[in-house]
């Protein structure tokens, strides 16, 4: 790399080495900087504003020719009582609360597990980790297979261990199922997620916290309680704020092992946000419900940030 | 805004063009897009010939059914031009009209005596005019289809089988003709075990993302009485969408989905019915057309195992019409060529040797031929079913009327919500929501 | 992960507490990755037997699957086939023993490709322009740098079907629509956020005086920026790049949406591999096999650096 980056120098032209190598740093700074905004100004800011300009009419991708008409806030009003939108809002926010909850249980429970050191953990760990590398896109799409009543692995296993009859029920089919199916699924792959960062929170307590403890005779439940629990705080709040806004946004995984069904049962916002625009091409309508949905995400995140932010100053 | 786009946009276009030159064609070529399924495979042999004759390489472009409408709008709407002819779906041509999307083939199929006379109907009428009806032409009726049924005739011709079913229901174990025969034969069937596997009575659509409940349900519907709209005064659709007559009709369907289908299958369409037929799990199978022939030549469930029926009748007697006709796609770079496809496959002795490939020609010249009926065991139903033929809405709105009749449909048969008569009410109103907005109504 | 493990408690855990630990968390991954485990096999299954009731766990392993994804093949009759000439190839032999004929390559090549020039191609210039935002928000003073920086990251809050409604509307005036252009430029916009962060936090690291010291000694900033910082944050580079592949050959709602055909990446591909009724599951297994494996080699050679990366730099070790 040395050689390559000695290379490149001494392949720059003079004049031109000259001319930016006596650059003012306060010129280099913006050099550096203008690239990434140009790009994100121009793939993710204007888009943006775009969208809110589209919330305001009643454009439909499909037809480009017809007359643009600005709706003022129909579109937003439209949306906000609309009971399906609720509903989809309210499927979202079931699957986000069950999948952290569950995530964290078992993730925070792993890492306190990973954390005694036992031999052979490090390759354990990384067998967990797989999971989560994979193409959300791609395991939706392969535990409908696993997920199949009768052909699939799920099914026989759950009947292997209680004796139920295979046949007997479906994840995917079952109203009362589905949700839950989407949640294991989501919770078998993001798992490791958490356990990872309450992992790092464990190893980032210093030793003579416990020694201190050990000295004051606490018990391990109490070491556990008023040591590990609130140090370990800002990392799991970490991993809830990135896994909270990850699986709001959720489309992929939810929209290849369901697609929404049975009926709406599973339909999670990205997914209503897919069909508005992308099925019936209501635009203007779609940018107004992606217009909520960001600030949505965006208002809880601030929110959360200042409150994490207060949870590390303790 | 769009000045803006598209003063951005022209850096990214010289980059562009910079890096696509290399890409110029060698020689002629056309691609095709269609869906993934048996009769595309046949159409792949087909085309051959006109490779053969004219030159041009033919290069494909199939997606499987439950993404097909989604990719190749998309396609569309933005434009694209990776499909130079599209074999696209009877229900896109109002959106494909009026949007532009097609070439209107008026002008050549009169240049060329390319004669609408010459076709089916039923096909013109379903797969290339807009508005429905008119003398305007988008399309060349290019496949025939509707949904029919398959059952197993071994299972039904067995003597045990044959016995018990009369001794419970007093009369022959046959096709059944009306919807309430084929309950009892699929009830009849359900959770018997047979060579030692237990099997279920019907296999039906219950699909939930693309279109499949909805192309399943109507086949109940229509023959309870269910119409779209009122015959005299368009888009009046309350009492007619959810007449009472067609809640019964919905009921019924919803009553087959639970006593008679096999577990899992809550979110199926035409594949996964065909994968429960060929590993014998049901006696009896909705599906398309279009399948049959391969289903014939199925080493295990075809030949004399198979059987085929119309679907059944009950107060009325319809089917749901399927298949496509083929379109120039109007941002296609070689339009010429593409035309130049149409007509070649549009000759009688092309469309002959599609039907004997697997296609399902909508041409007289092969349908009014005395020999077609007994030509394979299933085209006497298929013409037919031709005859009573009805199709989902054509209109540019088409997809947003499908999504709502998904969603309502799917929610009462398989989600459990609420009543037949809810369901129909609902979809009511959403329907006139969206023609409200389309300013129809 | 490869740190060793510094026990914090004390009392070092007890042997015995150890070994129901790692009993338990063997369970789980022994539980979690039958999934994967599964799907591997199935590439290995004759059509029939993947979808055998109840679930085959010991079969008679076959390529089928593997033929399967790399041809498009139709069904004939006997007769039909008694007419052609004999399989020349062992591919060949399979599938006519299926009384099917191969009918030319499938696109999961071209498909495969796709997915490597617009995963390297859009990490490439991710990286490039992260790494020099990245020294720049670490070494100099710019103004607004928090705002900046919170609003690189914000753009990953937007659902991504929420960013593809305008940018399908850019990409058709532009053209740009199912193009490997396209993306590229999509996916490094997204990627740049991540970089930007990654980078930055590896760069705090590298100590000033490296660079200072370089000057001192007559390099003007440049130079030192290339021969002193970027040697330095080769590991952080190679790390970032990483991730940032991983997103782009892992993305799925953007791909599906603005892509049709000439530009389509491996995951819009793989769900709708079908073979003659339903989906062709040992093929879909195979493809997703394939897939797997590159991500398999990134994780193990991540390990180290994988807790900075999914959290966006916000957790160092």
């Amino acid at each position: 790399m040395s050689t390559l980056a000695e290379r490149a120098v001494a392949r720059t032209p003079r004049r031109l080495a000259l001319r930016f190598g006596g650059m003012s740093d306060r010129a280099i700074a913006w050099l550096f900087i203008t690239p990434s905004v140009l790009l994100l100004l121009a793939v993710n800011i204007f888009p943006l504003l775009w969208t809110i300009q589209l919330s305001f009419t009643n454009y439909r991708a499909n037809r480009p020719n017809a007359v643009l008409r600005y709706v003022g806030l129909d579109n937003y009003r439209d949306i906000l009582t609309d009971p399906e939108v609720w509903q989809a809002m309210q499927a979202t926010a079931h699957f986000v609360l069950w999948s952290i909850a569950l995530e964290l249980i078992l993730g925070f429970g792993l890492a306190l597990l990973i954390n005694r050191g036992f031999r052979g953990h490090s390759f354990w760990t990384t067998i967990i980790l797989l999971p989560m590398m994979l193409s959300p896109a791609v395991v939706g799409n392969f535990w409908t297979f696993l997920l199949q009543p009768q052909i699939g692995l799920f099914n026989s296993g759950i009947a292997l261990v209680t004796g139920v009859d295979p046949s007997s029920f479906q994840m995917i089919g079952d109203v009362r199922l589905a949700p839950w199916s989407i949640i294991m699924v989501d919770t078998w792959m993001w798992t490791p997620y958490v356990m990872l960062i309450c992992l790092a929170g464990l190893r980032s307590i210093p030793d003579y916290i416990y020694e201190a403890a050990e000295v004051d005779r606490a018990s391990p439940l109490r070491q556990f309680w008023s040591i590990t629990l609130p140090m370990v705080m800002p990392f799991v709040m970490l991993a809830i704020l990135f896994r909270a806004i990850e699986n709001f946004k959720m489309f992929d995984m939810v929209n290849l092992l369901t697609s929404g069904g049975p009926g709406s049962t599973t339909e999670v916002a990205s997914i209503t946000l897919k069909r508005e625009a992308f099925e019936k091409w209501r635009t203007g309508y779609s940018s107004a419900l992606a217009i909520i949905l960001f600030v949505t995400v965006f208002g809880a995140a601030n929110i959360y940030v200042k409150a994490l932010n207060r949870v590390k100053q303790r | 805004m769009i000045q803006m786009v598209r003063a951005l946009g022209a850096t990214a276009i010289v980059v562009a063009s910079c890096l696509g030159s290399q890409a110029v064609a060698q020689t002629k070529q056309l691609t095709l897009c269609w869906a993934a399924w048996d009769p595309a495979n046949a159409l792949v042999e087909l085309s051959k010939d006109f490779t053969a004759k004219s030159g041009v390489q033919m290069k494909y472009e199939f997606v499987p059914w439950t993404s097909y409408a989604d990719r190749f709008l998309n396609e569309l709407n933005s434009k694209g031009k990776l499909c130079d002819l599209i074999i696209g779906d009877s229900q896109w041509i109002g959106g494909a009209a009026e949007n532009g999307h097609y070439v209107k083939l008026n002008d050549f199929f009169a240049k060329e005596k390319i004669s609408m006379d010459d076709f089916m109907p039923a096909t013109v009428v379903g797969y290339s005019q807009w508005p429905k009806n008119t003398p305007n032409y988008w399309a060349l009726p290019a496949m025939g289809d509707a949904i029919g049924w398959t059952y197993r005739k071994d299972w039904f011709a067995r003597p045990e089988i044959q016995a018990e079913f009369r001794k419970k229901y007093e009369r022959d174990l046959s096709p059944p003709q009306t919807w309430d025969e084929l309950k009892q034969i699929a009830e009849f069937f359900q959770g018997r075990e047979i060579d030692g596997k237990k099997v279920y009575g019907a296999y039906i659509y219950t699909e939930r993302g693309s279109e499949g409940i909805t192309m399943g349900v109507t086949n109940a519907l229509y023959d309870w009485g269910f119409q779209y709209d009122d015959p005299k005064k368009p888009y009046q659709m309350e009492g007619f969408v959810n007449s009472p007559d067609a809640v019964k009709g919905l009921e019924f369907y919803k009553s087959l989905y639970k006593c008679c289908t096999a577990p899992g299958m809550s979110n199926a369409y035409m594949s996964e019915g065909l994968d429960a037929f060929k590993s014998g799990q049901v006696a009896m199978q909705m599906n398309f057309f279009a399948f049959f022939p391969g289903l014939y030549k199925d080493p295990n469930v075809g030949g004399d195992k198979i059987g085929f029926f119309v679907n059944p009748k009950q107060k009325f007697h319809f089917t749901q019409l399927g298949g496509q006709g083929i379109s120039v796609v109007s941002y296609s770079d070689h339009k010429d060529d593409a035309l130049a496809y149409i007509k070649w496959f549009a000759q009688p002795d092309v469309q002959k040797k599609w039907w004997a490939l697997g296609g399902y020609s909508c041409h007289k010249a092969v349908l009014n031929d005395p020999s077609f009926p007994k030509s394979a065991p299933f085209a006497a139903d298929f013409l037919k079913s031709m005859d009573i033929v009805k199709d989902f809405w054509a209109e540019p709105a088409y997809a947003s009327l499908l999504l709502d009749m998904q969603k309502r449909v799917h929610d009462y048969v398989v989600a459990d919500k609420g009543t037949a008569k809810e369901a129909l009410d609902l979809l009511v109103k959403d329907w006139q929501k969206v023609f409200k907005d389309e300013g129809k109504i | 992960m490869s740190t060793p493990i510094t026990a914090h408690s004390v009392a070092e855990p007890s042997s015995r507490s150890k070994l129901i630990a790692s009993f338990l968390v063997v369970t789980y991954a022994v539980i979690t990755i039958l999934p994967l485990l599964w799907i591997f096999l199935t590439g290995f299954k004759t059509p029939p037997d993947s979808i055998a009731y109840p679930p085959k766990v010991l079969f008679e392993p076959s390529v089928e699957g593997y033929v399967n994804l790399f041809t498009t093949r139709s069904r004939q009759t006997p007769e039909f086939l008694a007419t052609l000439p004999p399989p020349q190839t062992w591919y060949e032999r399979l599938v006519r023993s299926r009384n099917m004929v191969i009918g030319g390559p499938s696109k999961v090549v071209p498909r495969f490709v796709n997915s490597m020039v617009i995963g390297f191609g859009s990490t490439f210039l991710a990286v490039c322009f992260g790494t020099i935002a990245a020294y720049a928000f670490s070494r100099f003073r710019v103004p607004l740098a928090d705002d900046l920086l919170f609003f690189i990251l914000s753009t990953r809050m937007m659902p991504p079907i929420a960013v593809a409604i305008p940018i399908y509307l850019m990409f058709r005036h532009l053209g740009l629509t199912d193009t490997k252009l396209g993306m590229i430029l999509l996916y490094t916009a997204v990627n740049v956020s991540l970089a930007v962060w990654l980078l930055k936090g590896f760069m705090d690291e590298i100590p000033r005086e490296y660079e200072e010291a370089a000057m001192v000694d007559g390099y003007t900033r440049l130079q030192a920026f290339f021969k002193v910082v970027l040697p330095q944050a080769t590991t952080g580079i190679a790390a970032t790049a990483i991730f940032c592949l991983i997103f782009a050959w892992n993305e799925y709602a953007f791909a599906v949406l603005l892509t049709s055909g000439d530009a389509q990446t491996m995951p819009p591909f793989i769900p709708f591999i079908i073979g003659e009724g339903g989906q062709d599951w040992p093929a879909v297994a195979a493809a997703t096999t394939i897939f797997f494996i590159p991500i398999l080699c990134f994780t193990i050679l991540l390990r180290r650096h994988l807790l900075r990366g999914i959290t966006f730099g916000a957790v160092r070790k």
